[in-house]
Order: structure tokens, then sequence, then C-alpha cells
């Protein structure tokens, strides 16, 4: 089997343009940042929020409320593992109902992340919107979801490991992908439910960077 | 870091690492009681018996709610210790039940070593709600979280425990708890009330209660079952508030920033006073809250955890 | 056809018997039912064994033979509970545990109080796998309120009284039953445990008791029992024998009784030097609750001490079958007492002999000659015309306690997957081969 090889995506600057680029975007569909409320998935998709909440605040002048989310209680597969994920605190300390909520995560991947999010906000109230905005979109939706905001699209094979790093609890900010090395014909259907079983099964240990 | 049990029969023998992790995991439990929907969906298509074989409002109520804001699916069974011994075997009630497909059992009971014994019988998870007076582990551990939420920190402080040290699971499971999270544990009551070798616990033991208050931060007063009067372990219950009740007057010999603990249901004007009951330095409600949050937290650790194959 | 000289022969085996100050390799020849002669090995005593046809021959080379053994405190439960033992498995139990003779305490429902059940009991075992003796209740249906007729009771064949279970509590009426005894030369056995400091209690009281929340039996429970015992004996006279004795402190009241001259004796149960209170939380198993309670290693120590130097004249089962629905149950619903009959022999070689504490001919004594003589029992010795009651037993052999291999009704054994040294390999009674090994 090949070695597994090691790209990088986006650079710290290329971070920082997408998140200005996002930030801009938000303004501009939302007509300023008076309705805006952002909602950070726990613990890199916070990051961004807060970077976002910054950025706005920069281009606007406006503090946008700031929320953090861990939705491993709202995951669909929390009965099938042993041991139960380690829960973070949920800080949501503003109204969200008939806000502009804007959800806030790393990488979209599968979009279940996102389905238990959008559950749980609804479980907070009624915003009068709820639009996402990722950095990376890795591609391989099992559901029906789809980004307002990406800061970059990348094709992935689904054995493909992207890293997002940011300088909150990393050394820097980049995006890396590690390949499979897998070659094309690996892909069929069948050979990717076994991966992914077997996945499952035994979660690798996350380090260095979030896999998603 | 995880539990290492898929049971929590008792907190002898937890560690430090996993009360840290129940106590970590309950706060961000606590926060989901202070939303407006206060029900997540993790335990969605579990079902969890509770198994009352003695009376008790409060922990039951407690676990239920839990329970129900985890979106378990939750049945309660009541049953009086005197209509047990006439019909069926706990083992044949437990086996019938667990034939209706459960996943997890609270168990209160007035037997030790009921929680275990449910171990051997079924296959579900079994998180001990109360033992004869063997264990009380959720208790425990909602003072401990209460306590490490006032001051941020368990290792260190002084907790004294006070009442009916001899029947009280609670005292145990606090006494294991504390040990294990680094408190100075000192136990106060009648030495009529205080079991055979209580020192072996690791604690200091004391018969005079402002002996026992003198420099301590927390004081968990433990509640006084009044018919101890007929089985001769006390002479009568002025005599008792004489010399163990917890008055105002007495808090001085406390550290400053001390705090008041019960477990409820209080006896007002016996073991406390209302004054101190009531004072800015009681926490007994927010004790009431914050068990929801430990229980949720237990019962969302322990869920889904299986015999480990090897 | 000629007569046979002999019926059976056991040949080539270590006989011990302390009665005769016995021990060494010899033939033991049986003739109707009694010991016909023992023979040291020379061209005589050969000749006779080539002489027997080999169905007739026990091999017991490298074996111990040793008079039947007498366990004289055992639950039989019939009447009453014959679906956790009967007197004929009982009896069978005991074969298998190398007992020829067992003494059934009076508990049964009806009690053992009257003549009646004492000639019950006795015809049930005429046909039974071990000589069963009678002890009779002190107290009318052991209510510990008026005596029974003891009179009646030793007449129909009760060779002692107790009100096993329980502690005669109250001291007037222990005091006259004493004295109404000893018309009839017959010990009193003692469940010696104060009802007032053991009330509820379900195990030893110490720091395992604490810990587990359990209500405790405190050691001083017996203590007080057998002291209080031993002064009416002193005071009035009369025989006391201790049953079961669990405490250190028991031990040390009953050296100081005998050394006074009282007429006290008293027996151990191999629970009570084998188990330790603070096995109890490691598995909350009901076999290990008993009483009086399984107690500390400080009390073992003691015990075994007492063993050593003749406190404790006796070792017995204590025997107590109990339904397994009503052993599954919380710890402390359930019924106290632990099946014995087919571990005693395993584990008082593998914790006494093999330890170094008694020789086989101590430990023989205590379970023959001794209990013979307190209780005026005709068996317990190979002296010649005595019944041929023997066991043989195969000393190293070591062996793993089955539940399946257990002949009692009851399986309340804490001893089940134990490792023990030491098996019974023949028991005869009358001449007539109950038991054997595989
Ligand atoms: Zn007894
Ligand atoms: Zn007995």
């Amino acid at each position: 089997m090949p070695k597994d090889k090691i790209e990088t995506v986006l650079d710290k600057k290329g971070i920082n343009r997408a998140i200005t680029r996002i930030s801009h975007e938000i303004l501009e569909r939302n007509n300023g940042a008076e309705s805006l409320v952002i909602i950070g998935i726990l613990t890199r998709g916070a990051d961004i929020a807060k970077r976002i909440a910054s950025k706005i605040k920069e281009i606007e002048g406006v503090d946008i409320p700031v929320g953090l989310m861990d939705i491993n209680l709202y995951r669909d597969d929390v009965h099938q593992k042993l041991d139960q994920p380690i829960i973070q605190r949920t800080e949501i300390h503003f109204d969200v109902v008939d806000r502009n909520l804007i959800l806030v995560d790393d990488v979209l991947y599968t979009g279940r992340t996102i389905r238990a999010a959008l559950d749980q906000i609804v479980d907070f109230g009624r915003p009068r919107s709820i639009q996402l905005a990722v950095i990376i979109d890795r591609g391989h939706r099992e559901l029906p979801i789809r980004p307002d905001y990406v800061g970059k699209n990348i094709p992935t094979s689904k054995d493909d490991r992207v890293m997002v790093k940011l300088s909150e609890r990393d050394e820097d900010d980049s995006v890396l992908i590690e390949k499979s090395g897998l070659k094309a014909d690996d892909t069929t259907p069948a050979k990717i439910k076994d991966k992914v079983k077997k996945t499952k099964a035994k979660p690798k240990k996350r380090k260095g960077g979030k896999t998603k | 870091m995880k539990l290492q049990s898929r049971h929590l029969l008792g907190l002898e023998g937890v560690s430090a690492d996993e009360i840290s992790l129940i106590l970590d995991t309950a706060v961000s439990f606590r926060e989901i009681i202070e939303r407006p929907i206060k029900k997540v969906p993790t335990l969605r298509g579990i079902t969890v018996l509770n198994l009352f074989y003695e009376p008790s409002t409060r922990t039951k109520i407690s676990f239920e709610l839990a329970e129900k804001r985890l979106s378990a699916d939750t049945i309660t069974f009541t049953k009086a210790m005197s209509s047990v011994k006439k019909g069926e075997t706990l083992k044949d009630t437990v086996r019938n039940i667990e034939a209706m497909k459960i996943n997890m059992v609270v168990v209160r009971h007035g037997s030790s070593g009921v929680p275990y014994f449910l171990t051997q019988c079924m296959d579900s998870n079994i998180i001990n709600a109360g033992d004869g007076s063997h264990e009380h582990p959720t208790q425990a551990l909602l003072d401990m979280f209460t306590i490490r939420q006032k001051y941020g920190k368990l290792k260190g402080l002084r907790v004294v425990l006070i009442g009916d040290v001899k029947h009280s699971r609670v005292v145990r499971s606090n006494i294991w708890g504390l040990k294990t999270m680094g408190c100075s544990v000192a136990v106060c009551g009648p030495s009529t009330l205080q079991p055979y070798e209580v020192e072996k616990f690791g604690v200091d033991v004391y018969t005079d209660l402002d002996e026992a208050l003198d420099g301590a931060d927390v004081v968990n007063i433990m509640r006084i079952q009044l018919e101890r009067q007929q089985s001769g372990f006390l002479a009568t219950q002025r005599e008792y508030t004489n010399l163990f009740g917890v008055t105002a007057e007495r808090l001085k010999l406390l550290n400053k920033n001390f705090t008041i603990m019960h477990p409820g249901p209080m006896n007002r004007g016996v073991e406390i006073t209302p004054e101190v009951a009531d004072g800015k330095s009681s926490v007994v409600l927010e004790q009431v809250t914050n068990g929801q949050a430990v229980r949720m937290a237990v019962l969302y650790l322990l869920s889904g955890k299986r015999e480990e194959e090897e | 056809m000629k007569k046979q000289a002999y019926d059976l022969v056991i040949k080539d085996g270590r006989v011990i018997d302390p009665a005769l100050g016995f021990g060494h390799v010899a033939h033991l020849f049986i003739k109707d039912g009694k010991i016909a002669k023992i023979e040291n090995d020379n061209i005589s005593s050969r000749k006779k064994i080539d002489f027997m046809p080999d169905e007739n021959v026990i091999d017991a080379a490298g074996k111990i033979v040793m008079p039947g053994l007498i366990d004289m405190h055992v639950h039989l439960r019939e009447p009453g509970r014959e679906d956790e033992e009967t007197i004929v498995s009982g009896c069978q139990a005991a074969a298998a545990g190398g007992f020829t003779t067992v003494c059934c305490m009076p508990n049964t429902d009806p009690a053992i109080d009257n003549q009646e059940t004492v000639k019950f009991v006795l015809s049930r075992a005429e046909m039974a796998d071990a000589r069963v003796y009678v002890v009779g209740a002190v107290s009318k249906m052991l209510k510990g309120e008026e005596l029974s007729e003891i009179g009646d009771l030793v007449k129909a064949g009760a060779v002692a009284i107790s009100d096993d279970g329980g502690y005669v509590q109250n001291p007037q009426l222990m005091r006259n039953a004493l004295e109404y005894a000893s018309m009839f030369n017959i010990p009193i056995i003692s469940h010696a445990e104060d009802d007032f400091l053991c009330k509820d209690g379900v195990m030893n009281e110490s720091f395992q008791s604490t810990r587990l929340g359990m209500k405790g039996r405190p050691a001083v429970g017996e203590v007080i029992a057998v002291l209080r015992d031993i002064k009416l004996c002193e005071l009035v006279g009369g025989r006391l024998h201790i049953a079961h004795v669990s405490t250190a402190g028991a031990v040390e009241a009953i050296r100081m009784a005998k050394a006074d001259g009282v007429d006290v004796t008293a027996e151990v149960c191999p629970q009570h030097f084998c188990l330790t209170d603070d096995m109890i939380g490691e598995k909350f198993d009901t076999n290990l609750r008993v009483n009086p309670p399984i107690r500390t290693k400080a009390d073992i120590d003691a015990i075994i001490k007492g063993l050593v130097d003749g406190t404790i004249d006796c070792i017995a089962s204590d025997h107590a079958p109990h339904a397994e629905e009503e052993k599954d149950v919380e710890f402390d619903q359930a019924p106290p007492g632990m099946i014995g009959l087919q571990t005693t022999v395993g584990l008082v070689k593998t914790y006494l002999i093999d330890k170094g504490y008694l020789s086989w001919a101590d430990a023989i004594r205590k379970m023959t000659r001794n209990p013979a003589r307190i209780l005026n029992l005709p068996v317990g010795t190979l002296k010649v015309d005595s019944p041929a009651d023997i066991t043989i037993i195969d000393s190293d052999k070591k062996w793993t306690v089955k539940k399946t291999d257990f002949r009692s009704k009851s399986k309340n054994s804490p001893f089940v997957g134990w490792k023990l040294s030491g098996k019974v390999s023949h028991t005869i009674l009358g001449g007539r081969v109950v038991y054997s090994d595989k």
C-alpha cells in the first residue's frame, strides 16, 4: 500500500482570506449585521465563528452575539459507541428567535453534524433563518444539506482525512489533507461501506487537528 | 477518559478521573436544564426502568426528570418491601421486566448489595439510587458537584458530615468520593450512630459538634430519622437538637465562605434551624437542581456501554 | 460352601485411631458388620488376605484408614423441609463426605421437642447411609419459654439437647435446662449468640459491616453468651457444649473455663477457620451468610490456637441446607447457613493439616473420639467388636469442589470452585461400603 500523502490545502493567509470573504458575503446577504447571531460548532467551528464575528466587527463596527454549541447529544450514532463522547459546554446566552442565525463549522462532510446542530438550534427557539458557513466543503453528503458560505471546495475520497488547524489550539493555521492512497477503482460503494464500518468500530485517535 | 464499569454501583473504587469526568459532563447538562426546551434527544430508543423498593420522592423524581430530559423511555416500578417478601423474588421480578427489553435500571432498595445482585441477573446497565445503608453514589456526586461549583475545586476542602453516620448511605458515598477527590473529611454524630471502626474510612470522627465545625468549609447535614429513638440509639429529639442541631450561632466556628448542605428532606428545627437552612450559605435548593444534571451525566455516560469484548 | 472367615478387609492402609492410640500401616478385618481384628503386615495376615476374593478386599495403600467420622452438628430438615434435605439425602451427603455418624439438630418443623418426632427421625434413618443420632430441643417449639420433655426425649434416643438456630436467651431457663439435663447425663449444646446484641445482624460487626452498611453481629454477642452459659454451668453443674465457636473471645472464655474445671466442651466449623468477612463485599454471596457469621483473620488465628491446644474439642460442619430460591436473593433476605458435609474433610486437610496446625491424628480425634465421648456414642473407634464404621481418605488427592458432586438436596456452599487436598476414598457403615470415590 502506498504511503499516505499529506498536502496543504489552505495556509494561514488562505484561511484568513476565506474568513474575510465569508464575512463580507454574510453582511451582504443579510443587509448588514443588525439581525445576525452566530453559533459555532465546538471546537474548531466555534473558533471560526469567533473569527468571523470579529471580522464583522472590523467591517461594520457591530458586536454580534456569538454562541458555542456541542452537538454530541444530538448525534444519531451515540448508541453505536461503547463510550460516549465527552460533552463540552454549550453556551448560547442570547435569544435566537427571529434572528438570522449563522451556523459555523470547519469542515462540511456527510452533513450529519449539521443535522444535529439544526435540531439543537430549534430547541432554543425559532430563528428567522439559519445559514451555514464552513471553511471546507469536502463533499460526500449523506443528507440534503448545503452550505451558504464556503471557504474552499475540495474534492476528496471518503478515506481521505481533512484536518483543520487553528492557532487557537494548534501550532498554526492551515488546512491539510491526508490522501488515503487508494486508487480510483477502490472507491466502489461496497468497499467504501466496508471501510466506513471499520473506522466506526474503532475511531482513530484525533491528533494534531480534527478530522472530518 | 472513560468510565471503567458499565454500572454505577457505588463510589468506592471509582477513580478521581472518573469522578471528574462525571462532574465535567454534568456541567454541560446543567446548562441544558436552563434552556427553554430542557430536553435533548440523546437517549432516544433507550428504555430506563426505575425500580424503587423504598419510598423516595426526591430521588425518583430527579431520575425520572433526568431520563425524560435525555429523551429516554422510562417506566417506574415501586413496590413496598413488605409486599415483596410474600410475592415473587427480586430476581424473578427483574428478569420479567427485562424481558420487556429495557436497557438501564435505576434501583433503590433497602438491602445492601442489591445493585450488584442485579448485575448478576440482568444485562442492563445498573445505576444505584441507594442500597440499604451501603451507597448512594449519585447523591454524593451531586454534593461534590455543588461544592465544586461554588469553590471551583474539591481538593483541600474540609467537609464535615453530620448526623446518623451508621445508617447513612449518603455519608458512605460522600466519604469515598470526597476522599478520592482530595478533601479532608470528618464525620460527627452521636456515638451510638457511628458505625464500628468508622475511623478506618480515613475520616476524623467527632461526637462534639463544635469541635467538628471548627475550621470546616462545607457542612453536610444528614436527616435524622426520628424512629431511631425507639431503637435506643437516641434519648430524645430535644437532646439530639441540643447536641447536634446546626444553629446560626455555631456557624461562627466555620471558615469564611462556608457552605451548608442537606440531602433532604429536612427536619427543620431538629438537625438544622430554619435560619441556617434558608441562610445565604445554604445551597440546599441548588443541590436539587444539580442532582438532575449529575444524573443526566451518569445516564449519558453509561448508556450503550456494554460488556467490553475482548 | 465354606463360610468366609471375614466379610471385608482393608489392606495396607495407614490406620489411625486416636481412641486406640494406633497409627501405623495395618490390615483391618471386618466380620458381621463389626471390626474383627487389626493386624500388622506379616506372613499370617497376608495369607488371610490372599484367601479372600478380590471384591472383598479394599486396597488402602497410601491412604489413611480411620474410624468412621462423626459430624455432631447437622441440620437434616426432615420433617418439614424435605425439599431442602431429607434424612436419606443428608446421610448420602454424609457418606460422600466421610461421615458415618451425624447428629441432627431439632429445628425442624415440627421441632424435635417430643418423643414422637425423635422416633420418626430415627425410623427414617434406619435404612440411610449414615447413623443418625438426634439432638432434642431444650424448649418446647424452640421458643425459649418452657422446657421440653427432656426425659422423654432421652428415653426415645436423644443424645443431647439444643435450641440451635438461636440462643436460650432466658438465663433462668438455661439454668433449669442445665440442671434438668444433668439428671440424664446429656450435654446441652448452646448456639451462643445474644439475641439483643445480634438482632437483625447479617454479618460480623467490623469495618466490613461498616463499609457495606450492613447490620452487624458483634463478636461480643457470642462472648457474652458463652460466658453466661459457662457461669451457669459452673453454678449448677451439668454439661455444656458450645456449638460453632467463631470468635477469639469465645475461645479464650472456654479455655479459662476448662482451666477452672467447668465441664464445657466446644466445636468449630470449617467456615470459621477458612472464611473471613471481607469476602462478603466481593460478590454479596448469600452462601457466606451464616450464624454465627464468618469473622476475621484474628479470630481464625485464635480458633486454630484453640484447636491446637485442645480448647476446641470437635470439628463439625453445621451442615445447613437451604433451597436455591431462598438463597438467590438480597443478602440480608437470605436465610443463614451453608452445607458442609462434603467439604469438611477437604477443608480440614487443606487448612489445618497441610498448614501444619494439626496432625491427622489430632484432626481424627476431633471428629471421632471427642464427639463420641461428649455424646456417649458407641462409635468413633476401630476397637475390636465396635461397629465397622470406617472412613478411608486419600490424603494427598487434589480435587475441586463441584456443585454437581453434592449429594445434598441443597447446594448452598461458598466453597464451590475451591481447590482442596484430601478426598474421601471409601466410607464404610457397619461393614457396608456406602461410598467409594469414582
Ligand atoms: Zn447454630
Ligand atoms: Zn446449627
